[in-house]
């Protein structure tokens, strides 16, 4: 159970507390309502880069790192297809410092020429280390496109291509932050040893004055239902052949996306899971094989992905993954089986309270999606799954009309350049 | 209402105060010593069976990683499936983590369900199978991961530095090719774990919310069994090969160049470890380092670059490592030497310097919180034969450290001419 407080500022700003006193630790997580969905088809990849440039110091201070670092404090932050989520974590009695830092750059960046034309660079090395220049490391950057038509899912966070971060210019930057960067379009969550009084007097302090503005109407396409099996292959230079299969799902708050989760949970998580046993160990088609959901707010993938071994084709391997898809469509699960993956679920659930940003971020990001309570009912949800419903739902969304298949080959001779 | 200055830093202090959670030693009825650290709200335990058998210990490659991994796929009473079944079952995880000097296996379980899983760990530790089919099944998926590493530019760079600051022959050495995976023989495997993994050689921490139920639990499956001294011998040729190296292996299409500069180093037990760790930390250990203002957030060369020292049982290794473009591999490479050479011409500001104090106090209040940190910090000291005592002193350390003493470590640790560098990619 997390307790935790919660108010909003005039401004709109939610501000979430939660006191634990097992730690010196305070974690400072201020979500913001924009990911990479928010973008323009033109110009993807801003929302990610435009991370990078909240920490090229804000209207008022220079540099965000280095007095967070020289009160003990670290910080990072991620940007999703969702939201763009920072985090600090620092000792309690320096807490301040988050809350000087942090409103600062929500009132209004530095916005110079060099910081972002150092950070366009810096992402496009990001680009390159970890899409094009790893094997398989441009799966996603061909999946979406293939599993989506219409909706912005169908760009990674990353961007489409490098050109469009080349291409962002201090305009596009500076309406990005007035668009999006508002104290109502965000999230601010505090967990450590601490009081709600004292933070209703920082957050008032430090945010109280920042304008509200008018919050960004996310009105996005909605992505029609699929009703035939996409399928894309191509080669590259890699050691091993590999098949990608992406399957529609429900979104985030729908009533089925616990029972999506613990479906595949059941065909991969763990060496007795179903596709590991079948494919990896007693058929040996596959060296490895997993399947996952990607967790979007709107409707996103399960997907099943495995490297095969050598000598095995595309044909066998395909047809043995939907082969075992086939049998948890027809048979329900076991007691057994249902009782594993719920078991993971909660003690995946405590260790992760171990620790005091984990609590944070979780908090936060229920709270977008409705209410910061959920994280408390998550596990209750994921009890009430039953075998029936893994069977509902596996017939629902483990069809191939509903799947956009990637097959991803190894050169059959060596690039010659 | 008085006008915010935006302008101004609230106050804050270094941190002072570091509690650290306390250590209990016991005993169980053989004799095995059980560490433990009870803290944190939850009701979950991690138990850690650390063995001295790392790399260190081994004759032919990839024997000490391939026992490790092999010994939870099946035992005399359990099948692979039934162990992974039988752990899952109530939620646990079960792993195994090779390294360098040790080998360990690592439970995180719900503490009501310890009773339930330890019947399989006791198997999974003392009565390992290692039968033919699941090491054909091990070799054959190793194999397959082993070749997409082998495309990484990270990867390469990391194994062809190990191997240049290392001779051929040291254990921490001794290059992996993929050839060594066909000469991997079960019996070496089964040699490998007889002479390392008996508990009389193996080191049991268990953190999280410890009670006398779990000791006495660990008391009744691992309390009872005859253990030996270990027979373990440490393998090869443990004199260290100074000579610094260029090694560069070019890969035609790569867009990026991984790098790897560094050389063997002090570990915990030498005197100018704690004041090393000041330099590094100021050269390329944060975000705010010097190597990360140069070539990212100044030239823009690399989405990362940090430097690190690695200390092991009989020596340490210092190294920096980053993949930057292509393009500028040459660039990169001279701004890194650059930077180098700074710390060794220098003094360190006096407000540098107590940034990156201030720093590394705070980091270390943060390796402190809860039982599961704290675990890892005693482990990783306790392996040394040292305990807490160790931190007390990094703290006075770090305090004290003065930006003269930081000028003499980088004149006698940081000599371009004594450093090794490898670029994988394109120079």
């Amino acid at each position: 159970m997390i307790n935790f407080d919660k108010f909003t500022l005039k401004n709109g700003l939610k501000v979430i507390v939660h006191k634990d006193e097992s730690t010196p630790i305070v974690a400072f997580n201020l979500l913001y309502n924009v990911g990479a969905r928010d973008e323009d088809e033109n110009q993807t990849g801003f929302a990610h880069l435009f991370e990078h440039l909240m920490f090229g110091g804000s209207v008022n201070i220079p540099s965000f790192d280095e007095p967070l670092q020289k009160v003990g404090g670290t910080n990072n932050a991620f940007t999703s297809n969702d939201i763009t989520n920072y985090y600090i974590t620092l000792p309690k009695d320096n807490l301040e410092t988050a809350f000087w830092l942090d409103s600062d750059r929500m009132l209004s960046l530095a916005f110079t020429e060099k910081s972002l034309e150092v950070q366009r660079s810096v992402v496009i090395e990001e680009f390159k280390q970890n899409y094009l220049n790893q094997p398989y490391g441009d799966v996603w950057l061909l999946l979406r496109p293939l599993a989506y038509q219409v909706h912005p899912y169908k760009w990674a966070t990353i961007g489409k291509e490098v050109s469009h971060i080349e291409n962002a210019t201090m305009k596009d930057v500076k309406s990005f932050f007035y668009k999006h960067y508002l104290p109502n379009n965000a999230i601010l969550t505090v967990a450590g040893n601490i009081d709600v009084e004292d933070i209703k007097q920082l957050a008032e302090k430090w945010f109280g004055n920042i304008p509200s503005g008018n919050a960004h109407k996310r009105n996005l396409p909605k992505e029609p239902k699929q009703t035939e099996a996409k399928r894309l292959k191509v080669e590259r230079d890699v050691p091993a052949n590999a098949i990608y299969k992406a399957y529609k799902m429900c979104s985030k708050k729908h009533a089925d996306y616990h029972t999506t989760d613990l479906l595949s949970d059941i065909l991969s998580l763990g060496k007795s899971s179903r596709l590991y046993v079948s494919l990896v160990k007693e058929q040996k088609l596959f060296s490895e094989i997993n399947a996952y959901i990607s967790g979007d707010f709107d409707e996103g993938l399960l997907t099943i992905s495995g490297k095969l071994l050598d000598g095995i084709s595309f044909e066998n391997a395909e047809q043995s993954i939907i082969k075992e898809l086939e049998i948890i469509k027809v048979d329900l699960i076991t007691n057994n089986e249902l009782s594993k993956v719920k078991n993971k679920i909660e003690s995946t659930s405590q260790f992760s309270e171990t620790s005091v940003l984990n609590k944070a971020m979780n908090l936060s990001f229920a709270e977008l999606l409705g209410d910061a309570n959920d994280v408390n009912l998550e596990i209750e949800h994921y009890q009430k799954v039953n075998a029936n419903g893994i069977k509902r739902v596996a017939n629902e969304v483990l069809n191939e009309s509903n799947c956009s298949t990637l097959i991803y080959a190894k050169q059959t001779m060596p690039a010659n350049n | 209402m008085t006008t915010l200055d935006r302008k101004k830093a609230p106050s804050f202090q270094q941190v002072n105060n570091i509690k650290f959670l306390d250590v209990t030693k016991t005993h169980l009825d053989n004799g095995i010593e059980v560490n433990y650290i009870d803290g944190g709200s939850q009701e979950i335990l991690k138990i850690d069976f650390i063995f001295n058998a790392g790399n260190l210990f081994q004759s032919k490659p990839l024997t000490a990683s391939s026992t490790n991994q092999l010994m939870k796929e099946g035992t005399k009473k359990y099948s692979s499936f039934e162990i992974s079944e039988g752990i899952d079952k109530y939620g646990s995880f079960f792993e195994v983590e090779n390294s360098y000097d040790t080998a360990t296996l690592t439970l995180y379980t719900l503490t009501k369900h310890l009773s339930n899983v330890l019947p399989y760990v006791k198997e999974v530790l003392l009565q390992p199978e290692f039968s033919k089919k699941e090491f054909e099944i091990f070799k054959e998926n190793a194999i397959e991961r082993f070749k997409i590493n082998l495309e990484k530019v990270s990867f390469l760079a990391r194994k062809e530095f190990m191997n240049a600051i290392f001779s051929e022959k040291h254990p921490y050495g001794g290059t992996v090719n993929i050839n060594d995976y066909s000469k991997l023989c079960l019996d070496d495997l089964k040699e490998f774990y007889h002479n390392n993994y008996n508990l009389g050689n193996c080191n049991i921490i268990v953190s999280g919310k410890v009670d006398k139920t779990s000791i006495n639990l660990l008391n009744t499956f691992f309390g009872k069994e005859i253990t030996s001294q270990s027979t373990a011998k440490t393998q090869g040729d443990l004199n260290l090969n100074i000579d610094s190296k260029k090694v560069y292996i070019e890969k035609e299409n790569a867009l990026q160049s991984a790098i790897r500069i560094g050389r063997i180093f002090p570990n915990k037990l030498h005197k100018d470890y704690f004041g090393l760790q000041v330099l590094n930390t100021v050269l390329g250990g944060y975000f705010g380092s010097r190597l990360m203002n140069n070539i990212r957030e100044d030239k823009g060369y690399t989405y990362g670059i940090g430097s690190g020292i690695l200390s092991l049982k009989n020596t340490g290794y210092f190294f920096i490592s980053t993949e930057v473009g292509s393009d500028v591999t040459k660039d990169a490479l001279i701004e890194i030497y650059k930077e180098i050479e700074t710390i060794r011409t220098q003094e360190i500001s006096k407000e540098e310097l107590d940034l990156v104090k201030n720093y590394m106090l705070g980091q270390l209040l943060t390796s402190c919180d809860g039982p599961f940190n704290m675990a890892s910090l005693f482990e990783s000291v306790n392996e040394y034969g040292l305990d807490y005592e160790f931190y007390n002193n990094y703290i006075k350390s770090i305090k004290e450290i003065t930006p003269k003493t930081l000028l003499e470590l980088g004149i006698k640790y940081f000599d371009k001419s004594e450093l090794t560098e490898i670029v994988v990619g394109k120079l």
